[in-house]
């Protein structure tokens, strides 16, 4: 059953990680239980919640639906290196003036999550942030501070019309 | 503003300025501290085998082949883990007549809610215990269910504690004035109905998480909690697991949502502790989301039968309630599940002066997992009731919600008054709260608009609520009953030697501000940048003694403690620097971290240069001024058992005949918290808590099977409110002081819990009026609607 470690190379948030991995253990486990990555949070193991979201190769993943295994070759980002990076300054900022989090837990899957509108071409009213952020859990805020947060960054970034 | 606040409108003061929270930026950067994110040398890991029936008897357990899998540590059963622990039984000796059997940490004998602990398995990986747990066979026998509350109390009931002789766990029967008059009196108006409300839970983002670790040299445990109240669950463990009690250190450090949730004495993270204890070294439980919604606290289940008289003039008569819920198979420990129904008996028509009222509370044992106290309490079930009868009255006797409410509610010079449920009120608002909510959300305009859109067959409804929400609890609520929980709370101040102010609280964080208003007071109240005030709570070995967070109490318990403390610690301060500078202490002030004269702005002296003299260079210092630069303060509300918050809300739907669905257009909420401290934070407070409880009224519920599994325990299919249904949620104050205080702070934690259910469904039901259906079943899903619109059978 404790199936034998497969090896698994892969760049986490700038560094070239070379190691093996259970075939079984999916992304979130291996980043928070293997390379002490514990910013990704898991909160449903499920799908739905948006907790463990990272970035693969650009993208935002939902870390318990992928298997370590398949992020081999890949680039992943989580919350620790975006924040390093700078790269999530502005909407941090506007997280924290909006009170747009409370107990954090979902924060780091929010800010990744919003992070992709931000940098997409989509226009972007209330609604689009709504949506964006549809599957992500948040039991403290009730969304709305993040939806004004998330707008603010957007507005400062691409103009008082949007 | 409270007279005896005297420290706003100074360079320090940040009471009532809404400051971000400066523990909020570790969270942004994803450095949180969880429990399930720390690693301890050593540590090793549980998983639970739990029941898969609502109720059987235990015949076996073959753990043989679990126990040969590589990197298992150990097996613990029932019997077991009742040699380590002493059981526990979740009574209040002040709710007289509750009873409830002794409960064990894992189930011994007989199993009786689907999802109750049966084994515990420790081993080197959460993996390999949960693959360890898959290998145990446990022989169950099943036995007949009990899992409807309605059928509990028949005599050919199966009952679930025979020594009990039937299902009931607590009754209570009150009766004020001429009931029976007022509801035969022709001259009134009756309305009645049955209201249910269905079972829901938490489900916050972070699971229930503990690591024990236990110390053999001390005789030790050292326990990480994801949890509101440390003390209470230092007198737990010491007491079920026979340690000294101040051998137990309880650490809470940032907690992932909790509601009422974390509180509990859990029979899983108790057998955690125990493991430790006897594997001595530390174990780590973290619940998945299954064990979640079939172990932690359940809440609401609640079936209320109601009445209420009205004159022609629709002044109320009389109100009836009588109320049934469910709570499981045990009263859960040490709250008790008792509560929830007390305050439905104490809170329903609170806001209303009522002159006769008869209510009976009975609460049931059944083979469902266990219910207790949740956020806002018992609140969201006395609120839709009253409220559900306030607007089938106005309907009755055509005169308008709104007019109806300002007719019988206190007026708002009427206080101190006192409930016909026995409730002693103080400065609440309810006329002023109404008007200004009337205005924000342009009533008049709504109105206007629902009608014109009806003409359209589009089908609009207004829903308003008028609330009261119980907060600052004194004793009465639970020490009283002999429960080891503490409404008290105590802070502590101190200076160091470069000028920075510490301080420690007993109340706790879980990312509703806590430590934030905690140093806006101290900074305020002493006179320093907010930046040089440094909180630590969420550790019993280095905070006062207090109560943590429930039942709204942060703010204005454990918020006037520090304020109490902060004070002291300034005159100590003056007191040192005025024999420094050969003046008197009254001639002195601080501000921004300066000493000056009383008056002026110029520094004589910095809290630096004072706290280096002090503690480095005290030969500076005449031999007998010794100076004690800490100061420690403990508050609790006397004269009131509790303080209430009040207010009023509204809800704005629009209803799909064809398919069941409510939109919700707009929500508005006018609050009275008394002193706000921080109006962001309080804000987010109320909006927080409307979506929880919209949640309960629109979506969440634990669907059990007639044989009492659990079937929707997964996110996927227990629904929840998400970010694109929800509404922008406009809020607005009305501020009248607590008498209680200096700081005249209430809590303003569940308010929002509280009202918004009885707002939906008033306004669903105002929607729905043109086409003369109705629901008073929450939550109102779309079946439920299209069934009330008999679309569906
Ligand atoms: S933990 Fe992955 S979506 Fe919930
Ligand atoms: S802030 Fe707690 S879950 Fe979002």
């Amino acid at each position: 059953m404790t199936a034998a470690r497969m090896p698994i190379s892969l760049r986490i948030n700038g560094e070239q990680v070379e190691t093996t991995v259970q075939a079984r253990t999916n992304l979130v486990d291996f980043l928070r239980n293997e390379q002490q990555l514990t910013g990704t949070h898991v909160g449903c193991e499920h799908g739905v919640c948006g907790a463990c979201t990272v970035r693969v190769d650009g993208r935002i993943v939902r870390g318990c639906l992928m298997l370590a295994i398949q992020a081999n070759g890949t680039t992943v980002e989580t919350i620790e290196g975006q924040s390093d990076s700078g790269k999530l300054e502005e909407l941090q900022a506007a997280f924290h003036r909006h009170n747009a989090l409370q107990c954090g837990f979902c924060t780091p899957g929010m800010l990744l999550t919003a992070q992709e509108l931000l940098d997409s071409d989509k226009p972007i009213t209330r609604e689009v942030i709504r949506d964006q952020i549809s599957g992500n859990y948040c039991r403290c805020t009730g969304y709305q501070a993040i939806v004004d947060a998330v707008e603010e960054v957007a507005i400062a970034r691409r103009g008082a019309s949007l | 503003m409270s007279e005896r606040l005297h420290e706003l409108d100074r360079p320090n003061s940040y009471i009532g300025k809404s400051v971000p929270r400066p523990n909020a930026v570790h969270l942004l950067q994803g450095r949180g501290r969880f429990v399930d994110d720390k690693v301890l040398p050593r540590m090793v890991h549980a998983a639970f085998v739990r029941s898969p029936h609502a109720h059987a008897r235990i015949r076996g357990v073959d753990a043989d082949e679990a126990k040969t899998l590589q990197g298992v540590i150990a097996v613990f059963t029932g019997e077991d883990m009742a040699a380590a622990i002493a059981p526990w039984s979740g009574v209040l000796t002040h709710l007289a007549g509750m009873r409830s059997p002794e409960q064990p940490a894992l189930a011994r004998d007989i199993t009786r809610w689907q999802g109750e602990p049966v084994v515990m398995v420790v081993a080197q990986s959460r993996a390999i215990a949960e693959d360890a747990a898959a290998l145990i066979e446990v022989d169950f026998d099943p036995l007949p269910e009990m899992c409807d509350m309605e059928g509990a109390l028949d005599s050919d009931a199966v009952v679930i504690h025979p020594e009990l002789g039937n299902n009931l766990c607590w009754e209570r029967l009150v009766e004020t004035g001429e009931v029976n008059a007022a509801f035969s009196d022709p001259a009134n108006t009756v309305v009645d109905r049955t209201f249910t409300f269905g079972r829901h839970t938490g489900v916050t983002l972070e699971a229930r998480a503990c690591i024990a670790d236990y110390d053999q040299a001390e005789e030790a445990l050292t326990f990480h909690y994801s949890g509101q109240s440390p003390h209470m669950m230092q007198a737990i463990l010491a007491k079920h697991l026979g340690f000294e009690e101040e051998n137990v250190n309880v650490i809470a450090a940032d907690v992932g949502g909790s509601f009422g949730i974390k509180i509990h004495t859990y029979g899983d993270e108790i057998a955690t502790a125990a493991a430790a204890k006897l594997l001595r070294r530390p174990v780590k439980f973290a619940a998945d989301r299954f064990e979640s919604f079939v172990s932690d606290i359940h809440a609401r289940d609640h079936r209320v039968k109601a009445r209420l008289a009205l004159g022609q003039d629709g002044r109320i008569a009389a109100l009836e309630i009588d109320d049934l819920t469910g709570i499981g198979p045990y009263s859960v420990y040490p709250r008790s599940s008792g509560i929830e129904a007390n305050q439905v008996l104490n809170l329903t028509g609170a806001p209303y002066d009522i002159p006769a009222y008869r209510g009976r509370a009975r609460v049931v044992f059944q083979n469902k997992n266990v219910m207790c106290q949740y956020r806002a309490v018992g609140h969201p079930i006395a609120n839709s009731v009253m409220e559900g009868l306030m607007d089938d009255a106005a309907r009755q006797l055509a005169i308008d919600p709104a007019e109806l409410r300002r007719r019988n509610l206190f007026a708002d010079d009427a206080y101190p008054v006192t409930s016909v449920t026995g409730m002693k009120f103080a400065d609440l608002s309810h006329h002023a709260c109404l008007g200004k909510l009337l205005d924000m959300m342009d009533y008049e305009g709504l109105k206007s608009e629902r009608d014109a859109l009806r003409k359209k067959g589009i089908h609009r409804g207004i829903g308003i609520v008028s609330m009261v929400e119980v907060t600052n609890p004194s004793p009465m609520f639970y020490g009283v009953g002999g429960a080891p929980i503490s409404a008290q709370d105590g802070a502590t101040v101190r200076l160091d030697a470069n000028g920075a102010v510490h301080v420690s609280s007993s109340i706790t964080e879980q990312g509703q501000g806590t430590e934030t208003i905690l140093a806006q007071i101290a900074a305020s109240a002493i006179g320093v940048d907010i930046a040089k005030v440094k909180v630590t709570t969420g550790d019993t070995r280095t905070t006062p003694y207090g109560g943590g967070t429930w039942a709204s109490r942060g703010a204005g318990i454990g918020g006037e403690a520090m304020l109490l403390a902060s004070r002291a610690l300034k005159s100590q301060i003056l007191e040192a620097a005025a024999t420094v500078l050969q003046a008197r202490p009254e001639a002195l002030d601080i501000e921004a971290g300066n000493i000056v004269d009383t008056g002026g702005t110029k520094p004589r002296m910095s809290l630096a240069e004072l706290g280096k003299l002090v503690y480095y260079r005290g030969n500076e210092l005449p031999s007998d001024v010794r100076p004690e630069l800490i100061a420690t303060r403990h508050f609790r509300v006397t004269d009131y058992p509790f303080v209430f918050t009040n207010g009023a809300m509204a809800s704005y739907v629009e209803v799909d005949i064809e398919t069941g669905m409510v939109k919700l257009l707009g929500h508005w909420v006018v609050e009275d918290c008394g002193t706000v401290i921080n109006k962001k934070l309080v804000d987010e407070q109320i909006r927080g808590g409307v979506v929880q409880g919209i949640g309960g009224a629109l979506y969440e519920e634990c669907l059990y099977s007639e044989n009492g599994q659990l079937q929707n325990a997964t996110m996927a299919d227990y629904l929840v409110p998400m970010a694109g249904e929800m509404p922008d949620i406009e809020i607005a104050h009305i501020e009248t002081p607590s008498c209680t205080s200096d700081l005249g702070a209430k809590g303003a934690g569940e308010a929002g819990t509280c009202g918004a259910p009885g707002a939906v469904m008033n306004a669903v039901n105002n929607a729905l009026e043109p086409l003369d259906a109705s629901v008073a079943q929450h939550p109102i899903t779309p079946e439920r609607l299209l069934r009330a619109l008999s679309v569906i059978d």
